[in-house]
């Protein structure tokens, strides 16, 4: 009976398997793990680290699980996303890797596979995008290939899931046999000489920490600073490697990175040669070369994408988002008197019935009907990147976002912030450096979103009734300024230090794949629902309890009895050198961390019992001047609890989150404060 | 002379990469060694950075990092 307990389980240990997949950017890694995976996927961030991790389970394949890792060029040690790649590979122990390569391009795919097979773990190679290769009339043979570089290689079009199941059944096959990749050795010559040298002589010491020797002594040849330090090699070692490398320099009078990436891409060369068969380009390669005469031509790129910006905005915050927003909306606002009535009927207490309704339907609520608006702006998003259109984009904007330290990569996450900060934030996923990513995540809040345009509306027609559209130019045009004052500061401090490089792939024009698409716009929804949604939750119902209780946790009757009035009346005095310290001011900033349009309504709450309309209200309340100085504090300080949300997800720590609210606030309360005391000297 | 001073259309053979640490680090892996044919295909509508055509695909790199590249021009 015990026995085959434990049998049962070794056949279940036998079962579980865990594959890496491992890529160029652009090569269809993206594709191709949606096609293994279907929606069983789940993503997260390697530990440490704010480089996503996608993992998830074969179709049909119980146990077996792929973990979609960053796309890279090469397993060098300068990005995080390439330093966790390596630290997968080595002690995460995959069972077997595949390496997609995209086949149309295939001698730079290459450098990385060639990389890959010293690590000494099961692989396979899958050749995507084959069909373009033989529609063209190239091609490319498989098993040449295969012999060469002594690992299976499996022809498929992920975007047409031809080959898939095959290239499951070899990969789990090779796994399971342990299969190795049959040949190490790509290299003649010096550099031969001296990667085996240096095997030779770190090879215990590899051994010891669990590194294959063959990829220490590569790396070590390299001058990969990471590994001389994981291997702990002594000051002898260290010098004899140095004489071993610096024969090798001199022997091939070039230094030693350029000795090893040019002994990779000779063997690549020469392997083409025998084994690939191009007579032209790719009809798409053709057809990219055409577009691009178009989209990155020297007048019309600008005009054009400004187009195409302006037209997915249009149809997101006007058109189609703005449809099913008020679908939304409206269903919410049914469910939420359905049950109203509901809770009446069954007589529980009024503030029960007021904690569902006010606190959290209409806390909720108003969040929730964001979502078909982020699903909408999605949709586009993935349609520009995956047809190849975002590479334009940041080859065209690179030199502006320059200045502040930062690529043309940045530009789109920015500009969908004028929309709303969360799903620009969400948007810097497609960022590959961690850096600009981080830097990217804390400038996008400055860009005004547009929960604050309700609050300009009011305030301008209550004050600037002549002037209204300057003095919003003033407040965009301030926001943006701050951003770039802010990159500037940032470049020279916390994010000081060499930028990744930008030396970028334009990759061909292709159709994005709809299930791509799809699932894409699907991982960002629930993204925004499971992440966003506890906070908001949380937030709806302690405003709530904060608006309608007071201290000695009594309902009131009057809003300017409750605990948040306390607090407005507490935290008011802070904006007196801002010029305006009434408590219904700093009340109703408070309520604006729930979503900006909330500033308006608190103020509507607040002082409609005294004085008729809010507008009066306002205007007894602020001068013009200090009005502008609300205006500009509050275009500038810490955006809602949504976009906290994702703030903390997307940089890794509610500290940082906690630190980038902290630095924007105390920015707004500056810039107000210079505002206010310059303007009075003027006034 | 260097990547920089190629005119768009032109095409050059390189002779030595300079720059270091992540950017000579990232032009080797990604195609740019020494003895590579490189095309420059495109100049961005700002005037930076530049497109080039190199192991049949397309690469974007700033002026700045080309004017390290030294190649020698292939005559039309």
């Amino acid at each position: 009976m015990k026995l085959k307990k434990y049998q049962n389980r070794d056949d279940e240990m036998e079962n579980k398997m865990t594959l890496g997949l491992i890529g160029n950017q652009n090569c269809g890694k993206t594709t191709l793990f949606n096609a293994l995976t279907g929606s069983n996927q789940h993503v997260g961030n390697f530990p440490g680290v704010t480089v996503e991790k996608k993992e998830g389970e074969i179709k049909k394949q119980k146990g077996i699980t792929v973990v979609d890792l960053p796309g890279i060029y090469s397993l060098s040690p300068y990005t995080s996303e390439e330093v966790v790649t390596r630290d997968f590979l080595i002690h995460g122990k995959p069972d077997a890797v595949i390496n997609i390569v995209d086949a149309t391009n295939i001698e730079r795919n290459l450098y990385l596979t060639l990389q890959v097979i010293e690590l000494k773990i099961p692989m396979v190679l899958a050749l995507n995008m084959m069909d373009e290769v033989e529609a063209s009339g190239n091609y490319i043979d498989i098993l040449k290939l295969e012999n060469e570089l002594g690992i299976p290689a499996i022809p498929i079009s992920a975007s047409k899931n031809d080959g898939i199941q095959e290239l499951v059944d070899r990969t789990i096959r090779t796994a399971r046999e342990k299969r190795l990749p049959a040949r190490l050795d790509f290299c003649s010559g010096a550099v031969h000489r001296a990667i085996h040298t240096v095997a030779h002589l770190v090879e215990e010491k590899a051994q010891a920490v669990d590194i294959p020797v063959r990829f220490a002594a590569t790396k070590l040849v390299e001058g990969d600073e990471p590994m001389i330090q994981t291997l702990n090699l002594s000051e002898t070692e260290l010098d004899i490697i140095g004489h071993i490398t610096d024969d090798m320099e001199k022997n091939l009078d070039t230094d030693r990175e350029a000795a090893m990436a040019d002994m990779r891409y000779q063997y690549i060369q020469n392997l083409c040669e025998k084994t690939v068969v191009k007579h032209n380009e790719t009809k798409e390669q053709q057809r990219s070369v055409k577009i691009d005469n178009v989209l990155t031509h020297k007048f019309l790129a600008l005009p054009i994408f400004l187009g195409v910006m302006l037209t997915v905005f249009w149809l997101t915050f006007g058109v189609i988002g703005r449809f099913f927003s008020d679908i939304l909306s409206n269903a919410i606002d049914g469910l939420s008197m359905l049950v109203s009535d509901m809770l009446s009927a069954a007589d529980v207490s009024v503030w029960i019935r007021s904690l569902v309704i006010d606190g959290i339907f209409a806390g909720v609520g108003s969040v929730l009907s964001f979502l078909p608006t982020i699903i909408v702006l999605f949709y586009f998003l993935s349609m520009l990147e995956d047809s190849g259109y975002m590479a334009r984009v940041a080859f065209v904007m690179d030199k502006l976002l320059r200045k502040i330290g930062l690529s043309g990569r940045s530009f789109v996450p920015m500009l969908i912030g004028f929309g709303c900060s969360v799903p620009a934030i969400l948007a810097t996923r497609t960022l590959s450096s961690e850096r600009d990513r981080k830097m990217t995540i804390l400038l996008t809040p400055f860009m005004s979103c547009s929960a604050k345009l309700p609050v300009y509306a009011v305030f301008t027609a209550a004050f600037f009734p002549k002037n209204g559209a300057i003095v919003m130019m003033i407040l965009y045009v301030t926001g943006m300024l701050v951003g770039i004052l802010s990159g500037l500061l940032f470049k020279n401090t916390i994010f000081k230090g060499k930028p990744v490089p930008f030396v970028m792939e334009l990759p061909a024009y292709r159709m994005p794949s709809g299930r791509s698409v799809v699932l894409h716009m699907w991982d960002k929804a629930k993204d925004f629902m499971q992440r966003a949604f506890t906070i908001i939750f949380l937030a709806s119902i302690v405003i709530w309890v904060l608006q309608n209780f007071d201290i000695r946790f009594n309902i009131v009757e009057n809003n300017a009895n409750s605990m948040l009035a306390g607090i407005g009346r507490i935290i008011a005095p802070v904006f007196g050198p801002l010029g305006f310290s009434d408590w219904k001011a700093a009340t109703a900033l408070v309520t604006g961390l729930t979503a900006k349009e909330a500033v308006i309504s608190t103020f509507a709450v607040l002082t409609t019992v005294e004085s008729g309309s809010v507008a009066t209200a306002l205007t007894q309340m602020f001068s013009p001047l200090t009005a502008f100085s609300f205006l500009i504090f509050t275009l500038l300080y810490m955006p809602c609890v949504a976009t906290l949300a994702v703030m903390k997800r997307e940089l890794g720590s509610m500290k940082s989150a906690a630190l980038a609210m902290l630095y924007q606030t105390g920015v707004a309360w500056i810039t107000a404060f210079v505002v206010y005391n310059i303007g009075r000297i003027f006034i | 002379m260097t990547l920089k001073d190629l005119n768009i259309g032109q095409s050059g053979i390189i002779k030595t990469v300079g720059g270091e640490g992540a950017l000579r680090r990232r032009l080797l892996d990604m195609g740019l060694t020494p003895k590579t044919k490189v095309l420059v295909r495109k100049i961005a509508p700002f005037g930076d950075p530049i497109e080039l055509s190199l192991r049949g695909y397309e690469l974007s790199i700033r002026l700045e990092d080309a004017k390290k590249i030294e190649v020698e021009e292939i005559p039309e």
